[in-house]
């Protein structure tokens, strides 16, 4: 069953995509809710995000980019795993950034 | 009354500089694709409406955009860069084999009669294609899997295939250069590729005179000569009258033959332009004084250019796809420099003047000349 939840971006990502609000935006993300499944909910809602939360040749998160849920740092956790019940409920967005790292 | 469009690319974003036939006047539109690293842009030669854009960062990719209207406004096309079959390893800094990453597109050239049909050079060394405007991306493998790639090592700057030159009447030859990894060509639309080396030396690495291995920072070609290649390597300046076979030295009385840039002037196919570089540790000019030296020989007999650029405390180093000419009767020269300037000269070097003095460290420079 399709799962609405709040998603923050990094400001670059959301220039780029044309997305101009400040606030979190809503994704429709099919169960079960994973960061794959985020991912690709991302890239269907937004064409111009495409590979640049994951490398295309490995589907691997890209180094730089992290995922974070309740305070909780969760870009380590496998790709496919559920994401926390905080994030699929609506109570708090999944918070995207780049990590920092100068430039 | 013609009017030249100048493409800029900068470490974090793209630039567009227009004026008249006179280059005395200019217009600066930007940042496009503020705080992304623009490694080129490029207009097709035909449908200058068409410009093709390589964006990229550390923390999210590549990703590609392309305009129809001039640069007024912008499509995100196809960015899955895909190497053909097992990637395979090549050498890393320390001759150990390292497996082949792709990592952005250094070089975009677009078809010199199809405005759909767009080559991109990347890294890690690879030639794609595109022949729907950008939206998919084919490699043309053979060249990254003729033999010799798994010697091929990364320069500074990484293993990047940096220039992509197409014969202006014989669409299936194409030339192409790595660092470091050196020239190669194919003859027959990209189904086989040879190095074209001979003659190069390059005396920091083990054998100076091998088939792969040298660090060719750039090529350019005149369209009536095509034939005739001139190259800024590493160390030395070369030239080739048979399509990059045999190479020889040009270098003659430069004060030093490292440098990245190397142009032909738009209607003198034996007057060319490099930008001398202090050394391969000191990338900046010598004495602080930054000059252009043209040659009207083909190489050998250099003179320097300097009127309207600073001739002290200047330490901006050129980079390799930063310098283009237009095509107008007075033939205009443009480079662009680490310091964020960009420089017009719009009497073949005679004279220049900084268009532009503070944007981000330039990566590229391309000029359209438009009716």
């Amino acid at each position: 069953m399709p799962t609405l939840i709040q998603v923050e971006l990094p400001a670059v990502l959301r220039l780029h995509a044309g997305i101009a609000s400040h606030y979190p935006i809503p994704l429709v993300v099919e169960a079960p809710v994973t960061l794959a499944a985020v991912i690709r909910a991302l890239e269907s809602a937004h064409p111009a995000l495409c590979n640049t939360l994951r490398d295309p040749a490995t589907g691997r998160r890209r180094a730089l980019v992290r995922f974070f849920a309740g305070g909780a740092d969760i870009s380590h956790q496998p790709l496919d795993a559920p994401i926390p019940e905080a994030i699929t409920q609506g109570r708090e967005p999944l918070l995207i950034l780049g990590a920092i790292a100068g430039g | 009354m013609s009017k030249v469009r100048v493409l800029v690319g900068t470490r974090k974003g793209a630039f567009i500089l227009t004026s008249d036939g006179a280059r005395r006047h200019w217009s600066v539109d930007g940042p496009h694709f503020p705080g992304w690293e623009i490694y080129h842009l490029k207009g097709s030669p035909a449908d200058p409406n068409r410009i093709y854009v390589s964006q990229s960062s550390a923390w999210f990719g590549q990703t590609m955009q392309r305009s129809d209207d001039g640069g007024l406004t912008w499509t995100t096309t196809g960015n899955q860069f895909l190497y053909e079959g097992d990637a395979g390893t090549h050498q890393w800094y320390d001759g150990t084999p390292h497996p082949w990453e792709f990592k952005r597109v250094w070089h975009l050239e677009p078809s010199l009669t199809d405005p759909d049909s767009v080559y991109a050079g990347a890294e890690d060394a690879a030639l794609f294609h595109s022949a729907d405007g950008g939206a998919t991306w084919r490699e043309l493998s053979a060249l990254r899997t003729h033999g010799t790639g798994p010697h091929w090592q990364p320069g500074a700057g990484g293993m990047c295939l940096h220039t992509i030159l197409l014969h202006p009447t014989d669409p299936k030859r194409i030339v192409i250069a790595i660092s470091a990894a050196g020239a190669f060509r194919t003859d027959d639309g990209g189904l086989t590729w040879k190095p074209i080396n001979q003659g190069l030396r390059s005396e920091f690495i083990p054998d100076p005179n091998a088939e792969v291995g040298h660090c060719v920072h750039h090529i350019a070609l005149h369209p009536s000569r095509p034939d005739t290649l001139f190259m800024q390597k590493h160390w030395d300046v070369m030239r080739s009258d048979n399509a990059g076979d045999r190479w020889t030295e040009v270098s003659g009385n430069l004060p030093t033959d490292f440098g990245f840039v190397i142009d032909v002037h738009a209607h003198q196919p034996e007057t060319i332009y490099v930008v001398p570089i202090q050394s391969d540790s000191q990338h900046f000019p010598l004495d602080g004084q930054l000059r252009v030296w043209r040659s009207r020989t083909g190489g050998h007999e250099w003179e320097p250019l300097t009127h309207g650029l600073p001739q002290a405390n200047c330490y901006v180093n050129v980079l390799r796809d930063a310098m283009a000419v237009d095509r107008l009767d007075d033939c205009g020269i443009y480079f662009g420099t680490t310091g964020g300037q960009v420089y017009v000269s719009p009497d073949g070097g005679d004279h220049w003047q900084a268009i532009v003095e503070n944007l981000p460290a330039v990566l590229s420079v391309e000029v359209q000349t438009l009716p």
